[in-house]
């Protein structure tokens, strides 16, 4: 067990590629928590996705050792935490189990989006923050610009700042060092009944369900019967711990110390970030605030390929969601695609991210529909429905009327672009909340439909701003809109899974747009195939699809026809990855691709 | 894959009384010669261009390989026999009189065995065609593949319009049967174009003329070209199905009907040889890069040789054979091969021939909807492209196949 004048508990907050990783890798390195032999990039991004896409899905700690410059030994513990508006709730729960935060700019870049998002949470944890100033290696770096767009755009000192090269290494032990000196050592009081804050958990193929956790109160012990508030379940503590980054067994932990432990617990379900951990035999008072569960708010449906995977397919989302209390699931039949599921997430990156890992762990392939926002259908009989699936709306004479959630974005996005950005979010249905500068960028908030958001507005905000915008955004309560159900017909059928929710005022550009779309994506048949959009049986756009009229070889002799043969079956293959509807084949990528549309 | 046991003859098949399917389309001989003058930018066939080629040393190989795949192919009777390339007209005659000869020598062949010889049209070549007839050769195919000068020189020929016609009319009087090849949606070429030039061909063609859209191939200086874009004036993908339908009609109304995709013949001077493929048969495949589908013992093998000129002259002098290899085709394999090939003549295909290979019969919904809608049609037992369906085949061959 450690003093608490001798812990020092913080995260790293900084927009994506600020430098993060590396600065932690450093800090590992500088510390002597890995031996340089066993030294691999990025230590605690551990997924393989996380890895690839340079993002952290799960919380991860480290403890590190520091024997600082006034000579005594110090415990620092390090949460790197998801940097991702999707993973908002999850940052919201590590924040709380830190004192204090490294905000971390690059140095060449200045404050972005989401620095701007992930500190806001920092400081409303009361934090307290040591502004950084990255890659001052490089030639582009302006630290004094930067330094003074960090006091205008966040307002916070940043006189402090430290300049560093994470790469290179320089000024690390400066890092290290305002660590110590400028944050504040945790509070507790180890007499206490236990009181900690369940950061986050996650299945282990040999430990089963590992629980991170800070303790705020009181003492936990291996061998201790333990009760996680919110469920009201009670376990024995298995293994007890603190990574280092490895794990390693402790007996006890105390007030301000950062662990895990195992104890038997089945399912990640029934572990919920936010919650409490308490002692069965003297457990604390009251539980600690801030704790709910999250719920998805973006949904979509998953069909196989291959009908005959759809075993295969329910075993994998319910072993992954064992594993992500977040992610929900219910079966499905569509007309279209046949048996899958309706699943939902906390958002896009979130749905991308479930999708990758069946795909890629459990080698299935998949057809996504275009993801739905979950809409309150307010009934005349006074119910409301929550409806997750444009498919399943009811008959409109029996709807009062609808609501469709609302976020709130912050973009921030260098002047010569603001114009574009603006018209982007005017097209959206966006309502400006503000618009302010800080030096040659500008910070524009609004207002805008969920459904606006989720298919292409962060693609078609890139492409505007040749990359130069960030965005983040929060969930912001539900409004009333004049919504309709828009129906695709391919060929004169209705494709249930096309179907989308559409705001009136947007129908027509969005019909015309998917039909412009499916156009592209349905390769030409053999007859001509028109492709309509629809509202209520009035046919807002069409489209038709040509007739393929030439498609033949002109030269096939005896040297031709095994090359030939081969060509047929790799054409057979491609088949099995279309969807045939009537006489039409649809190309599975067409279910989600017809939603993103040219403007 | 090991290469079976083939000597046992195949004339007789074990224990059937249904003779072995590659009967219905007949036994012909491929011979290969894989060296050209220039290499045209087009072209994707098997061609080298080569400063000196020791066709002595080539005769000696022909005659190994044929002996061999003689003793393996004993108890048939040859249909025809086909020198392609490459440019076949660049052999010395004698070599192709040694080829003849020797094959004639180990197979009985038909009485009205079909001798076919690819021309390139040069001054050169025609000298030699009297030659050639006194080998044996008796159908010349000559690669004309424009009547003008500025297009052949786009194409990359070595030859003048003039010339080509010239050559042409050499043939004419030495063999008694002579076809042509033409090459259409050229670049920068209109409509209006090719139908004034595919009058003119008519007026010189006998009874057989092929006449092949252009095709963009990987791997050719076109298909580098194309890929980067720098391929100008190439026909769009509606208006080449126009070059295809305009040629079909003017071709019909001068009495030379497709009797396949590209190939037109007036009745009875269809190319025997190529008949083979499209109607299934078996033959064997001489020289580099040559295939051949031959049965063995009621199982069929693909069989492909060494593409290099160098490695199958030396593996042909060390074993006779030259071949990379031979693959067993399972019968399902074999029966998209059938309809892949058969559909694309006039006559069709047998149903019931291709329902012994693939084991079971067509989809029949599947044909009845193809037939609504115009694309097939069955007659006698035949199942038949229509005019419609021969346009757009290959869609039509996978939505059969899949
Ligand atoms: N030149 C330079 N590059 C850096 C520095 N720190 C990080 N990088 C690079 O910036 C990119 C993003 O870094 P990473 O640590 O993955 O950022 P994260 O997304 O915030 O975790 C990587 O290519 C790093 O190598 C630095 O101090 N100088
Ligand atoms: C083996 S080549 C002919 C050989 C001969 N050396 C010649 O060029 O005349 C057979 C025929 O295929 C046709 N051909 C070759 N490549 C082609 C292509 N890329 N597109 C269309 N037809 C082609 C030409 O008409 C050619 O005459
Ligand atoms: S088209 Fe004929 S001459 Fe030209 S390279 Fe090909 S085979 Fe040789
Ligand atoms: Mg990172």
């Amino acid at each position: 067990m450690t003093e608490l004048s001798q812990i020092r508990n913080f995260s790293i907050v900084a927009h994506i590629d600020h430098g993060k990783s590396t600065l932690a890798d450093r800090l590992i390195q500088l510390t002597g928590a890995v031996s340089a032999r066993d030294m691999s990039e990025q230590m605690l991004d551990n997924m393989d996705i996380e890895r690839e896409r340079g993002i952290t899905i799960k919380a991860q700690t480290v403890r590190l050792d520091y024997k600082a410059k006034d000579g005594r030994d110090y415990v620092l513990n390090l949460i790197d935490t998801p940097g991702h508006v999707d993973f908002s709730y999850e940052v919201s729960r590590s924040m709380k189990a830190v004192e204090g935060s490294l905000l971390v700019v690059d140095a060449s870049q200045g404050v972005e989006a989401q620095t701007l998002a992930n500190v806001y949470q920092a400081i409303d944890a009361g934090h307290e923050i040591v502004p950084v100033l990255n890659k001052i290696d490089l030639p582009a770096a302006e630290p004094d610009r930067v330094k003074e767009q960090i006091e205008d755009v966040i307002g916070i000192d940043a006189s402090q700042a430290i300049g560093i090269s994470a790469k290179t290494g320089l000024n690390i032990d400066q890092v290290l060092e305002a660590i110590v000196e400028r944050l504040p050592p945790p509070k507790g009081d180890r007499e206490a009944p236990l009181k900690a804050l369940l950061v986050d958990s996650w299945y282990d193929a040999y430990l089963g369900v590992v629980v991170l956790f800070r303790v705020m109160d009181g003492v936990i012990r291996k061998g201790m019967k333990i009760k996680l508030i919110s469920t009201n379940a009670n376990y024995h503590v298995e293994r007890l711990g603190v990574f280092r980054p490895k794990m390693e067994m402790m007996e006890e932990l105390g007030p301000g110390e950062i662990g895990f432990f195992t104890a038997a617990i089945k399912l990640v379900r029934d572990t919920r970030v936010g919650d409490t951990i308490t002692e069965e035999r003297r457990p604390a008072a009251a539980p600690l605030s801030g704790f709910k569960p999250s719920l998805p708010v973006v949904f979509c449906g998953m069909f196989p390929v291959d009908a005959a995977d759809f075993e295969h397919m329910r075993d994998a989302i319910e072993k992954l969601s064992l594993n992500d209390s977040s992610f929900s699931h219910e079966m499905e039949t569509s007309a279209a695609l046949g048996f899958g599921f309706r699943c939902g997430f906390l958002g896009l990156l979130h749905l991308e991210i479930i999708r990758e890992r069946l795909e890629r762990e459990y080698d299935l392939d998949l057809i996504t529909t275009a993801p739905s926002v979950v809409y309150k259908l307010h009934m005349r009989d006074g119910e409301i429905i929550e409806m997750h699936n444009p498919a399943d709306m009811p008959d409109v004479m029996k709807i009062e009327f609808i609501e469709e959630p609302w976020i709130k974005a912050t973009i921030m996005v260098p002047d010569e672009y603001l114009g574009s950005v603006l018209k982007l979010c005017q097209d959206r249905r966006g309502v400006q909340v503000n618009l302010t500068y800080a030096g040659s960028r500008a910070m524009a908030t609004y207002r805008l439909p969920l459904s606006e958001v989720v298919i292409d507005f962060y693609d078609k905000l890139k492409s505007a701003t040749k990359g130069y915008a960030s965005f983040d955004y929060g969930m912001d309560g539900y409004e009333e809109g004049d919504l309709v159900k828009m129906q695709i017909l391919v060929n004169a059928e209705p494709v249930d899974a096309l179907s989308v929710i559409v705001h009136r005022s947007q129908a027509e550009r969005r019909g015309r747009g998917m039909c412009e779309k499916l156009k592209e994506l349905i390769p030409p048949h053999m007859f001509q195939v028109p492709v309509q959009a629809a509202i209520g049986g009035r046919i807002i756009a069409r489209e038709t699809i040509r007739a393929l009229r030439k498609d033949v070889l002109a030269k096939c002799y005896g040297g031709d026809i095994t090359r030939k043969r081969k060509l047929l079956d790799k054409q057979k293959e491609g088949k099995k990855r279309m969807r045939q509807f009537g006489k039409v084949d649809i190309p599975q990528e067409a279910f989600i691709n017809a939603l993103k549309i040219d403007d | 894959m090991p290469i079976p046991d083939r000597a046992s003859p195949a004339l007789s098949p074990p224990s059937s009384e249904v003779p072995e399917d590659w009967r219905s389309g007949g036994f012909g001989l491929y011979v290969h010669w894989p060296f050209c003058k220039a290499k045209c930018p087009y072209c994707d066939f098997n061609s080298h261009v080569s400063a000196q080629v020791d066709q002595s040393r080539w005769r000696r190989a022909f005659r190994r390989a044929l002996e061999v795949e003689a003793a393996q192919t004993q108890g048939r009777r040859l249909d025809s026999i086909f020198f392609g390339g490459g440019t076949p007209s660049l052999m010395e005659p004698e070599t192709v009189a040694l080829a003849l000869d020797s094959a004639r020598e180990l197979w009985p062949s038909a009485p009205d065995l079909e001798v076919t010889l690819e021309a390139n049209p040069t001054s050169v070549e025609a000298g030699r065609f009297r030659a050639y007839a006194e080998a044996g050769v008796n159908r010349l195919s000559m690669g004309v593949q424009a009547l003008n000068d500025p297009d052949l020189k786009a194409l990359g020929r070595q030859h003048s319009a003039a010339e080509a016609q010239a050559a042409f009319e050499v043939a004419r009087k030495i063999f008694p049967r002579v076809s042509f090849d033409l090459i259409y949606a050229r670049q920068r070429q209109s409509l209006e174009d090719w139908r004034k030039e595919l009058k003119l061909a008519l007026s010189m063609a006998v009874d057989h003329f092929s006449l092949y859209q252009l095709t963009i191939e990987a791997g050719t200086a076109f298909g580098r070209l194309h890929g980067l874009g720098k391929l100008k004036g190439l026909p769009s993908a509606d208006l080449g199905a126009d070059f295809y339908d305009a040629t079909q009609e003017i071709c019909e109304a001068a009495g030379l009907p497709a009797y396949e995709i590209s190939n037109h013949a007036r009745p009875g001077a269809e190319c025997r040889h190529n008949l083979v493929y499209w109607r299934y048969g078996d033959y064997l495949g001489v020289g580099p890069g040559a295939h051949g589908r031959i049965t063995s013992e009621g199982r069929r093998f693909a069989t492909e040789t060494h593409r290099a000129p160098e490695l199958w002259l030396a593996a042909a002098e060390r074993d006779g054979i030259g071949r990379l290899h031979e693959e067993e085709i399972a019968p399902e394999d074999q029966a998209t091969e059938h309809l892949i090939m058969g559909l694309r003549l006039a006559e069709g295909l047998d149903m019931a021939r291709h329902a012994r290979l693939a084991g079971r019969p067509f989809d029949p919904e599947r044909v009845e909807r193809l037939e609504s809608e115009g694309f097939l049609r069955r007659e006698g037992g035949r199942l038949i492209a229509t005019a419609a369906g021969r346009r757009t085949l290959d869609a039509i061959i996978l939505e059969l196949a899949r």
